[in-house]
């Protein structure tokens, strides 16, 4: 993992171009406008977090960032360079931007170990030796490094999400997208690995983050993206988005799932 | 029941067993390659692979595989392809079967939840790892069973290459009946010839079935 010297950084400063860059994106799903006029720049370092109710097109969002969804219009750019077609150039830029889904999405045929060396080897052309020192090394920092030789149904959930995490680490990405990474938990194991997540952010890595955790937006995210019907309703530091959100939606979002 | 054992009957009989493996064996073996090849055509990103596909499908497991052996024999040659019998036997048996595997792998393929391929996509795997290292090794339990139908289907297919010029079992039956020997006896050696093939072919599939678990 590379330490990032400018520490988290968010983008007002002007400081560089961003990693991530959405201009106008638009998307749509038969008659719904899922995705409309979006535009968003996360700097290298940023931990920036999704939130808003079901439907609001949030984890969508994120799909689009590696282009599991396709965008009707608009521009992304990873890095400087505008994602590239379906191809041996969009899988070399998938193998740069992690992604760890909801439902784990672990090979079910592997072993934990050959599921977070098998990209290393065939994507990466990592030796697979040295690809196996990397993959128990990512194991042992998830904390999951004695479950390397079972397969994935035989871990809890939150081992799962956990070597899920590793897996995507593997690729040594430049940034890494969440959807909605703790929703498929049972909630004793939602700490674990929302803890991995934070040790990440505190590492420097980018982070996209889809959740429904307001703690973990709270205490890890530099800037709360606030999405619903398609479009980010309101964006601020989680300081003042908790505590003082600007839009009705949001006012009704926050009421909603805070004090039960 | 004797029969078998009177004049050169049993070394006959060999022949036509041999023949009848080598034939389905053969077969066998491009029907799967062939199977493999145009599944990854149908469920692959690419609009004229796919209806490549699906075009084979729809002409080849629709059309009686008498008329492939027709055409393999009769119009290949007029096209001026001059193969032997037991190659245009192979070519129309595989053609014929591997619409078949074609079929049974895509609806493996559909049995594994589409979150493999996305993590394999979003580890940078293209298509033919995607498909290869993630998708089809875990179609693989669902699809033996419907595989091993279409497997024991193909040697009692390949009968009918003993009506176009290739010896196998049924060129034995023939040349039983030309002698005279009743029919019965001929029918039941041949009856348990085919049982012993499709026997032998459940047996190893359904090893396999047990060695192919995957948990979920």
């Amino acid at each position: 993992m590379t330490e990032n010297s400018a520490g988290p950084g968010v983008p007002e400063d002007g400081r560089g171009t961003p990693l991530v860059s959405l201009r106008g994106v638009n998307k749509h799903f038969g008659a719904l406008h899922v995705l409309q006029d979006i535009d968003l720049d996360i700097a290298q370092g940023e931990v920036v977090v999704l939130i808003g109710p079901s439907g609001s097109g949030k984890s969508t969002l994120c799909r689009t960032i590696n282009r599991l969804e396709t965008i009707d219009s608009g521009t992304i750019e990873v890095d400087g360079r505008p994602l590239p077609a379906e191809g041996r150039e969009l899988a070399r830029l998938r193998a740069q931007v992690g992604m760890v889904f909801q439902s784990f999405n672990l090979f079910a045929h592997k072993t934990v170990l050959q599921n977070v060396v098998l990209a290393q080897v065939k994507v990466g052309r990592v030796p697979k030796a040295e690809a196996e020192k990397t993959a128990r090394e990512l194991l042992e920092r998830v904390g999951v490094g004695a479950q390397a030789d079972k397969f994935p149904a035989q871990l809890s959930g939150g081992q799962q999400q956990r070597v899920a995490i590793a897996r995507a680490l593997a690729m040594n990405p430049k940034v890494m997208l969440f959807d909605e990474p703790t929703s498929a938990l049972d909630p004793e194991m939602v700490n674990e690995v929302l803890e991995v997540m934070r040790s990440l952010a505190a590492r420097g890595m980018t982070m996209v983050v889809v959740t429904h955790e307001m703690g973990f937006a709270r205490s890890a995210a530099n800037r709360v993206l606030f999405m619903a019907d398609g479009r980010i309703v309101e964006q601020n530091t989680p300081e003042a988005f908790f505590t003082a959100p600007r839009s009705d939606r949001a006012k009704d979002f926050l009421s909603k799932i805070l004090h039960h | 029941m004797g029969i078998l054992f009177e004049k050169d009957n049993f070394s006959l009989f060999v022949r036509g067993f041999v023949g009848t493996i080598e034939l389905s064996a053969l077969s066998a073996l491009f029907a799967l390659l062939l199977g493999i090849m145009l599944a990854a055509f149908r469920v692959s990103p690419v609009p004229v692979l796919r209806a490549f596909g699906t075009a084979w499908v729809t002409v080849f497991r629709n059309t009686p595989l008498t008329l492939l052996f027709f055409v393999v024999t009769f119009m290949l040659p007029r096209l001026d392809v001059h193969i032997s019998s037991f190659t245009a036997a192979v070519a129309a048996l595989s053609v014929y079967t591997g619409s078949f595997v074609c079929e049974v792998l895509r609806a493996g393929i559909n049995t594994v939840p589409l979150g493999q391929a996305e993590a394999a996509r979003s580890l940078g795997m293209g298509f033919g790892q995607t498909l290869g290292l993630v998708v089809l090794p875990q179609a693989g339990r669902a699809v033996i069973a419907p595989l091993g139908s279409v497997f024991i289907a193909l040697p009692r297919n390949s009968a009918v290459a003993g009506a176009f010029n290739v010896f196998e079992l049924f060129s034995v039956q023939k040349t039983w009946s030309e002698d005279s020997y009743p029919i019965f006896a001929s029918f039941f050696w041949l009856a348990l010839a085919y049982l012993a093939i499709g026997f032998s072919i459940s047996s190893v599939l359904s090893l396999l079935e047990r060695r192919m678990a995957v948990a979920r």
